[in-house]
């Protein structure tokens, strides 16, 4: 039967930097208006790797990712995703990909099994495979003991597991995940990152946006760094980070009403990266950005001669401010929720 | 666009375009048992269709019967008659609603995005809330039928209960195609439910369902003589109660496949093209 039909298209396997190309994006752009969603975006992602698509808030990843999955028709450019062009071949192109959207995409009314039932079912499982599948991913992802409870009592890591397992069941050769962890605490975050890892172990192609650099570091081999619809910086993370040249110091003293006064001293010594030490009250520490060995030997030495006892010190990865001043010299846009504001309510009919 | 594979790579096994019609009975069957599920999650979602045929049946029939009845050259008895037909259109129409309001929660939570990026055909969403959305205004004709024995209604011809329910389906359904594409375009369900309200006021109430035109003046009856409303509802009763039938039949025919005709593919286009 397969070597009988005819494709109207053939796939499209553009391959500029070696091995095959997953996704390929050129040139897309989509405005809303005034706003430039996308201005120009080149992308491409090879078979088997994670993309990372890094951006603040409203940088255009959300919209992206939607052109790629279907949802949204671009107003010029092209995209393919395994070869398949998202205009012309968008139902090709479903078969073979997983989305996980920023906002969860899961029917919160249904049970776990249900949910994921219903998608093997629209994904043309039989009804054996459909709910051998379902059982299969709910133990993967750890949601057995949920399985019959509405999605609706989850938590919000469970429900973004059950989001990730939905977007599993096709087998999808390319997956896209918008901001898996945004909005999740520490914990849950990790659990959601070994996920994403497992998935990457079966050999799928990910293309993954999000805010963290850490998270970027964690999960992706490759970067692509977009602010205001265009992408200003991309390669390998290592890469990256070499360009970037900061690290975080993070402070901790041991008694908070020290952090103040530690972050004033810190000021007038001029000791800082890009962006400036901010204090992270929930943890009691001093976030310091730092360029250089010297510099963190400097800070270690005003704390030291200052007295003060430190509960700890660790150095981290940049953080987006700091990836941003670098790469653009502007900050990047502060973090907000510009999600529409929810329309759920229930409606008596 | 510059490499082009002359052989296809296995994925393009799995990349025929096309649905076959076993496919799009899967993709609504399943979407169909969804829809089910939300009802028996969520039991108070019936309470419409349960209560509405008994409340507006006591209502009218003892609030309105005895005056209307005796305008209709007889009683209470005559009323019940008369308007029992005409509950089964009114409730062909408000109960429509639900699939507008259905789809706009849909559309505001992320459930659709997913449906959307599923290689199914979109009519299965669409056909699915369609289908559930009958069944569930079969259940209250059932409802109002027991109802309608128990206040005194007589049917004449149990054949034209068949009828009558095919018929108020087929409009129900040709309804439904507004209301999907309203819950397509509009914001959110309260909007859909507003404007489902501003437009089903005036058509039941400016119809033959309730009270006879004759006493209405001569430009209401000339709205109310080619309301869909009016002759599905005279349709009923000539097909239950006995009387000429052919013609309201015809005009609420032509209706349903007139509004079909050109709401089907408008709730279709839309849908497809949301972004
Ligand atoms: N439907 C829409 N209508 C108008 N503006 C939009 C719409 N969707 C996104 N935008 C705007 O496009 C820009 C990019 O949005 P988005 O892709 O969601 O960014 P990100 O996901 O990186 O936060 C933002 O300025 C946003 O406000
Ligand atoms: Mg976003």
């Amino acid at each position: 039967m397969a070597g009988a039909t005819v494709f109207p298209m053939t796939r499209n396997d553009n391959n500029p930097g070696g091995g095959r190309n997953a996704v390929t994006v050129r040139g897309l752009v989509k405005h809303y208006g005034e706003t430039k969603a996308l201005d120009g975006v080149d992308l491409d992602v090879r078979e088997g790797t994670v993309m990372g698509v890094l951006g603040p808030n409203g940088a255009g990843k959300t919209t992206l990712v939607r052109i790629l999955s279907t949802l949204l028709a671009p107003d010029s450019g092209h995209a393919t995703v395994a070869g398949y062009d998202v205009v012309r071949q968008p139902r090709q192109l479903r078969r073979v990909i997983g989305l996980t959207g920023q906002y969860a995409s899961v029917d919160e009314k249904l049970p776990g099994w249900e949910n994921l039932y219903m998608i093997g079912r629209l994904l043309d499982l039989s009804r054996k495979d459909a709910r051998a599948r379902a059982d299969e991913l709910l133990e993967r992802f750890s949601l057995t003991d949920a399985a019959r409870r509405p999605a609706s009592t989850y938590s919000g890591g469970m429900r973004r597991r059950l989001d990730l397992a939905a977007s599993m069941i096709g087998r999808p050769t390319v997956l896209f995940l918008d901001e898996p962890t945004t909005g999740l605490d520490p914990r849950t975050r990790n659990e959601v990152w070994d996920e994403v890892q497992a998935m990457v172990g079966d050999g799928v192609t990910v293309l993954l946006t999000t805010q963290y650099m850490e998270e970027a570091e964690q999960l992706a081999s490759e970067l692509t760094v977009v602010d205001r619809g265009k992408v200003i910086a991309g390669g390998g993370i290592e890469e990256l980070k070499a360009k970037v040249g900061g690290r975080t110091l993070r402070v901790r003293p041991a008694d908070p009403r020290e952090l103040s006064p530690l972050a004033g001293m810190l000021d007038e010594l001029g000791i800082t990266g890009l962006a400036s030490t901010t204090v992270d009250a929930e943890t009691g520490s001093l976030l310091v950005p730092i360029l250089s060995d010297e510099q963190l030997t400097a800070v270690v030495g005003a704390v030291t001669a200052r007295g003060i006892t430190i509960a700890s010190i660790t150095t981290e990865l940049p953080s987006l401010d700091e990836v941003f001043l670098s790469l653009t010299g502007h900050r990047a846009s502060a973090p907000q929720d510009t999600r529409p504001a929810e329309s759920r309510e229930e409606v008596a009919v | 666009m510059s490499a082009v594979t002359a052989t296809a790579p296995t994925a393009d096994v799995k990349g025929d375009a096309r649905i076959p019609l076993r496919g799009h009975l899967r993709h609504t069957g399943a979407l169909i048992r969804r829809n089910l599920l939300w009802i028996r999650q969520d039991p108070e979602s019936m309470f419409d269709a349960l209560l509405m045929p008994v409340v507006f049946t006591l209502l009218f029939v003892y609030v309105f019967g005895g005056s209307i009845g005796l305008a209709l050259g007889g009683g209470q008895d005559r009323y019940v008659q008369y308007v029992i037909p005409g509950m089964i259109a009114m409730m062909s129409m408000t109960l429509s609603q639900g699939v507008g309001t259905g789809f706009s929660q849909d559309f505001n939570s992320g459930v659709m995005d997913r449906f959307r990026s599923l290689p199914i055909g979109r009519g299965s969403v669409l056909f699915a809330k369609i289908a559930v959305e009958l069944a569930r205004m079969l259940f209250a004709t059932a409802v109002l039928m027991v109802v309608a024995v128990l206040v005194g209604f007589h049917i004449t011809h149990w054949g034209g209960l068949l009828a009558t329910v095919a018929l108020s389906a087929a409009f129900a359904s040709s309804i439904m195609w507004v209301f999907l594409t309203l819950g397509v375009v509009l914001k959110n369900a309260q909007s859909v439910q507003a404007m489902g309200f501003l437009v089903l006021f005036p058509l039941q109430f400016g119809s033959s369902i309730f009270a006879p035109t004759k006493s209405m003046p001569g430009w209401l009856q000339s709205f109310t003589d080619y309301n869909p409303l009016s002759t599905l509802a005279d349709s009923a009763r000539g097909l239950m109660v006995g009387g000429p039938v052919a013609h309201d039949l015809w005009v609420t025919l032509a209706w349903s496949a007139g509004i079909t005709a050109v709401m089907a593919p408008v709730a279709i286009h839309k849908f497809r093209t949301k972004s």
